[in-house]
């Protein structure tokens, strides 16, 4: 059962690793939702028997109905409705955005030594896990310039804090857990809005094109 | 009472949004403007216990924060009558309903008293602008919403996830395992000091770029350039100062915790920062709308200052958070019009606008001698209490560099503000068919008169609210 869960984690850092590295835009998308179903499994794993059943459910399903079905399937709209396949020249090269993003596991587990969780029947690998996602999500929207990118580096981000939330499944009122998942849906919906103005004001979804303010 | 109001507000939200006709919908805005208002002043009169179980009550800090967005939204939305009149050739159907639906998100930020519910709604304060900053639907607008989103959005991941330390850090089996500002403050030291200090670390991050603090002030100068006055106005006089609550409520659970002095030290180092380069990009500003941006950037730098000080200054940053409001949306409402008198909002443009706009125009230099601190108006008194409380307390390095910024912002500002009031119109843009009405230059006269009120004579209530807010988060004279 542990080495079960050891893995889904692994697999998790490994994702954030692959998105650094992808230039192809479906493929990001489709490891972004391999990502959302881990996280779905994750809350499954991790709850004990102490937990609600119903709760757990709840989360691990809304998990994958929003991030691993829906918003993929809406990514995948915008890029065929806007004919785009890769992301060209980011920012910070692929090599660099995967040193990165190994130093920041490296930092991240150093960082959560220091920070002894009040709960220590917890995981030890699931501070590191959300906080090197959250760092993933971090330099994704900075280093890379389609607006596809940039939003998927949000739901790595949002992926990260998930992660990071499911330490706290009993404490936590499903209120605010399901205004997570509300939440996160809403702000990709208005950024994929948004994402379609861009593509008819510009024909292109780079963010290039957006740099007429500055001062 | 609350619910109602909610309800109430959302309904005409709705009701916007499936209202046919595009010139009498902003008399929406009028009716949920009335409404909040009326509410809050029967709030105040006859204050209603704890809501749902204390996740929703008003207290001090609450009530000045939310006083003054009533009073600003209630501004906007006379003068929205007037702009969306002149305006009538764009769609207004998304722009009236996110401005009532923003109302209602404030509104809620300004009651939680929890920090799960306080987190959901500064999120829906995000959500109902960003589309709204698109009103003039072009390419420039576009560019702003997309930052304002973006940034905004990463922002508010982060401050959930500092939401989230800031649970665990009462998860432990004799912590108070709720988000309940009431059993956080009560648990205090009980909490886990490594994770209250990083939560701090994550939603000074988070709230503060929703605020606009330098260095997460890069989506600010971008949205208020592109958007109308109006939500202009919203956004500097109102959000921010939400913002600023949430931060507020923060800083609180920190103290509690016991990691009250670092808290501090954060937040006057990022508030001087805000201030000083509010005062360098301020200086030789060529769009005058960009330009109070930058005043925003200064007037988050000055009530952080204000807050991180402790002691009588924190009396003096509520004060401020009510002049800034205010003001803001004096000088916002007048600078819309001059855009509008105008069609341009570039420095080099634009001149003459006192005769040209013989109300709006010493309107917006008004509103720049008032927001710079300049007496008897009633920033000047906030600022001053700000200063007396760092100098009174011997943090002379703090008071002397404040005071500097203060001065240079008052010089940069004021070259622009004059280049675009003097002179004669002879060269600028031609007329276009906008001129001064009571719709339009009404709502602005009326903010600066309460500014100017509030400067000559500040009622004992008022006061001691300042003070009890205060007593709050640790501050008293």
């Amino acid at each position: 059962m542990s080495s079960w869960i050891d893995m889904t984690f692994v697999l998790v850092v490994v994702i954030n690793l692959v998105l650094l590295a992808s230039s192809r835009l479906g493929a990001a998308i489709r490891a972004v939702a391999l990502q959302g179903a881990l996280l779905s499994l994750l809350a499954l794993l991790l709850a004990s028997p102490a937990h609600d059943l119903g709760h757990v459910l709840l989360v691990a399903g809304g998990a994958l109905a929003i991030k691993a079905v829906f918003i993929p399937w809406l990514m995948f709209r915008a890029i065929r409705e806007a004919a785009i396949r890769r992301e060209v020249e980011p920012l910070i090269g692929y090599v660099p955005s995967l040193l990165l993003g190994g130093a920041g596991v490296a930092l991240a587990f150093a960082f959560s030594r220091g920070l002894p969780l009040p709960t220590p029947e917890m995981h030890t690998f699931l501070v590191p896990t959300a906080l090197s996602t959250v760092w993933t999500g971090l330099l994704l929207v900075v280093s890379r310039k389609k607006a596809v990118t940039q939003v998927l580096g949000f739901l790595v981000l949002e992926n990260g804090v998930f992660v990071f939330g499911l330490l706290l499944t009993d404490v936590m009122p499903v209120m605010v857990e399901a205004g997570v998942l509300l939440d996160l849906l809403a702000a990709v919906f208005v950024m994929g809005i948004v994402m379609f103005h861009i593509n008819r004001e510009f024909s292109s979804l780079d963010t290039d094109v957006l740099a007429s303010l500055k001062d | 009472m609350v619910p109602f109001l909610l309800l109430l507000l959302l309904g005409l939200a709705a009701a916007a949004f499936s209202w046919p006709d595009n010139r009498s919908r902003p008399w929406l805005l009028l009716v949920g403007a009335a409404a909040h208002s009326a509410g809050m002043a029967e709030l105040w009169l006859h204050p209603e216990p704890p809501l749902f179980g204390g996740y929703l009550f008003l207290d001090a800090p609450g009530k000045v924060v939310l006083a003054t967005v009533s009073a600003l939204f209630l501004a906007t939305a006379v003068y929205s009558q007037g702009y969306l009149r002149h305006r009538h050739d764009k769609d207004n159907r998304v722009f009236v309903s996110g401005l009532l639906g923003l109302l209602a998100a404030m509104t809620v930020v300004g009651l939680a008293q929890h920090l799960g519910v306080l987190w959901v709604a500064i999120e829906l304060t995000t959500l109902s602008t960003a589309p709204l900053i698109y009103f003039n639907r072009n390419a420039r607008s576009l560019e702003a919403a997309w930052k304002y989103l973006l940034v905004s959005s990463l922002g508010i991941a982060l401050a959930l996830l500092g939401t989230f330390f800031v649970a665990l850090s009462g998860a432990g089996p004799d912590g108070p395992r709720s988000l309940l500002l009431s059993s956080l403050l009560q648990a205090g030291p009980g909490l886990s000091k490594p994770w209250v200090r990083a939560a701090f670390v994550f939603l000074l991050v988070g709230y503060g770029t929703k605020m606009g603090l330098a260095p997460l002030h890069s989506w600010k100068p971008d949205a208020y350039g592109e958007a109308p006055g109006i939500l202009g106005a919203l956004l500097a006089g109102a959000v921010t100062n939400v913002a600023f609550l949430a931060l507020v409520r923060v800083f609180q659970v920190t103290r509690a915790a016991g990691e009250g002095g670092f808290a501090c030290d954060a937040l006057v180092g990022l508030g001087l920062l805000s201030m000083a380069l509010a005062a360098v990009f301020m200086a030789g500003q060529r769009d005058f709308k960009r330009m109070l941006a930058y005043s925003s950037v200064e007037h988050m730098g000055i009530l952080a200052v204000g807050l991180g000080l402790g002691g009588g200054a924190v009396a003096g940053a509520f004060y401020h958070v009510v002049n800034n409001g205010l003001a803001k949306g004096v000088l916002f409402l007048a600078a819309g019009n001059i855009h509008r008198g105008y069609g341009s909002k570039r420095v080099e443009d634009v001149r003459g606008a006192a005769r040209r706009l013989p109300v709006s125009g010493p309107l917006f230099l008004a509103g720049f001698l008032a927001v710079t601190g300049t007496p008897p108006f009633s920033p000047f008194w906030s600022e001053f209490v700000i200063l007396n409380g760092a100098l009174g307390s011997g943090r002379w390095a703090v008071g002397g560099l404040f005071l500097l910024f203060l001065a240079v912002v008052f010089v940069g500002m004021g070259a622009t503000v004059l280049k675009v009031v003097q002179g004669d119109d002879r060269g600028a843009p031609e007329r276009t068919g906008f001129r001064d009405s009571w719709l339009t230059a009404g709502p602005p006269l009326a903010l600066l008169l309460a500014v100017l009120a509030l400067g000559l004579w500040l009622p004992s209530p008022l006061a001691s609210l300042f003070r009890s807010a205060a007593a709050l988060v640790g501050g008293g004279s």
